[in-house]
């Protein structure tokens, strides 16, 4: 499962060369050369303030690169590419009694389009992506309404809904238990399996993700490096990364894991 | 003057027996029609009020309106065209003035301040102002006259275009502001629209019910409606009709007890509310 089922003849999904990103000024991160191959599953790893979040914006267009070379799908980063998905962090907290599972997946797909009038092809889509997420048994309860995995389903249906070729995700995995945990990876192993995305997650905690994994970009030190699944889970570079003794331990039955140790 | 016997409390509250036949008096045809566009557009916009959490912002608004109608008196003009160039004006300036809520939340917070004192500092200089102050503080429905009647028109009419141009993307840029603007949706740029159009609703409601009851008209009948529904068509349509209800109703109302309106149509729509609240009261409906 850790490595991409098919060869790439496609370009990498994100090809980085020497960037460096800055916000108001502020450095945030430098030296970035890495390429992630397409239908692959990646972490974006690193203690907080690294720049996570910041390198998704980055690739959504939202943040310009300071210098070096980024690109996304081939093209440079731009707002508005429909091949590109996104599930924000804090999701939709505030307005939650107020949106359907539905009607947010509707207007992931529609609402880009000004003027009344709809399309069927949409409403279509929207079905397609609702059933995908396992989201149909609850589509149209109010999203104040759903469990903590449900509400991620819904944010992950609202991504795919435009059947995207990457989709971000920062932080899927906070605030739930570890069943949903698993239910959400599994989900998104099954839509990079089923869809042939490329799926992108910043993350805190590697261990939930490491079953599905290709690699991960590790934000350290102000810099931004890329390692295959094998060589990130080190417990020497997991130690100089998070600040806190760190081992790597795999179980008889190959599983890999890691944990803090304390001194 | 009537020879019929009424019962002595109705009479002791004012009832009056010629009520009906006020009704159709020509003043009464302004205030009716007056009212019912102001709760159509009211009930729109109120949709998005409620979804992008911005009561606040509405409250302020119908404040900032307050000096523009005494400030207008006061060099000699319509305090309806001050009222109106206030709320827009106003509406601009909170929208440029800072993308978060809390930043947003302090400078409308300071403008509402400085606003309320400029608008107590006109009134005090503008010699015979002090029935615009309580017109535009607590409104005056059965005073619209048919210029008044025309700008609501226009402003509908206004609303109503924009609306049903911008409703869908307004709509995700409310719920879903980070996803709408990685997918190219020019969020600031819409919730500047957002606020200008709330700014043509407000100087409409402020001359209805006043700056001081606004809430009753923009906010109560939408956030009554989302406890119902949560279909953004459904909301919007339930907010129109409770808010024609309420207006309407206490129109009917104020004349059959000869008091003021303002007080019947935010006494209906806050009793829509009350019963709603307690008939949904731990049972959020889905649908």
């Amino acid at each position: 499962m850790t490595e991409p089922t098919h060869p790439n003849p496609a370009p990498p999904a994100v090809s980085a060369r020497d960037v460096s990103i800055e916000l108001g000024g502020r450095a945030i991160w430098s030296e970035g050369t890495f390429d992630l191959p397409a239908g692959g599953v990646y972490a974006i790893i690193g203690p907080n303030g690294s720049g996570k979040t910041t390198l998704l914006r980055a690739l959504l267009g939202l943040v310009p690169v300071a210098s070096g070379e980024l690109s996304v799908l081939g093209t440079h980063p731009s707002r508005g590419d429909a091949r590109i998905g996104y599930v924000p962090q804090h999701y939709a907290r505030s307005i939650a009694h107020a949106v359907r599972c539905r009607d947010l997946v509707a207007l992931s797909s529609a609402g880009t389009r000004w003027g009344l009038r709809g399309r069927e092809q949409d409403t279509w889509s929207v079905e397609a992506a609702l059933r995908s997420v396992g989201a149909g048994g609850f589509a149209d309860r109010r999203l104040s309404q759903l469990s903590g995995g449900q509400q991620q389903r819904a944010a992950i249906a609202q991504a795919i809904v435009g059947d995207p070729e990457l989709v971000l995700l920062d932080e899927p995995l906070a605030n739930l238990d570890l069943r949903n945990q698993q239910e959400i990876i599994e989900l998104l192993d099954e839509l990079r399996v089923d869809r042939d995305v490329t799926i992108i997650v910043v993350t805190h905690d590697l261990n939930p993700l490491l079953p599905i994994l290709t690699g991960a970009v590790y934000l350290l030190d102000g810099h931004a490096h890329y390692g295959a699944i094998g060589d990130v889970v080190e417990s020497e570079l997991l130690t100089h990364l998070y600040g806190t003794g760190v081992q790597v331990v795999r179980t008889a039955q190959g599983d890999l894991f890691t944990r803090s140790i304390r001194r | 003057m009537s020879t019929v016997q009424f019962h002595p409390l109705l009479a002791a509250a004012g009832y009056q027996s010629t009520w009906f036949h006020t009704l159709r008096e020509p003043f009464m045809r302004n205030a009716f029609l007056a009212g019912a566009l102001v709760a159509l557009a009211a009930g729109i916009i109120g949709y998005f009020v409620v979804i992008r959490s911005g009561e606040f912002s509405a409250h302020a608004l119908g404040h900032i309106g307050f000096p523009g109608a005494t400030g207008a008196v006061l060099i000699g003009l319509s305090p309806t065209l001050g009222l109106a160039v206030f709320c827009i004006g106003g509406a601009i300036i909170i929208g440029a003035s800072g993308r978060h809520v809390d930043e947003r939340a302090t400078a409308t917070g300071t403008i509402l301040a400085l606003a309320t004192g400029t608008g107590i500092l006109f009134s005090s200089l503008a010699a015979k102002s002090s029935n615009t102050v309580t017109n535009v503080l607590f409104g005056n429905l059965l005073a619209v006259s048919s210029d008044q009647l025309a700008m609501f028109l226009w402003f509908t009419v206004v609303l109503l275009l924009v609306v049903a141009v911008v409703a869908r993307p307004l709509t995700f840029a409310s719920v879903n502001p980070e996803v709408a603007e990685a997918r190219g949706v020019p969020v600031r740029l819409l919730g500047l629209v957002f606020l200008v159009l709330m700014g043509l609703v407000i100087t409409m409601a402020v001359q209805v019910v006043g700056t001081l009851l606004l809430f009753a008209l923009v906010v109560t009948p939408p956030a009554t409606a989302l406890r119902l529904t949560a279909r953004p068509l459904r909301v919007v349509t339930l907010a129109v009709i409770i808010g024609l209800v309420s207006v309407l109703g206490g129109l009917v109302l104020a004349v059959m007890f000869n008091l003021p309106p303002s007080f019947f149509i935010v006494a209906c729509s806050s009793f829509v509310w009350i019963v709603v609240l307690a008939a949904t009261r731990g049972t959020r409906s889905p649908h």
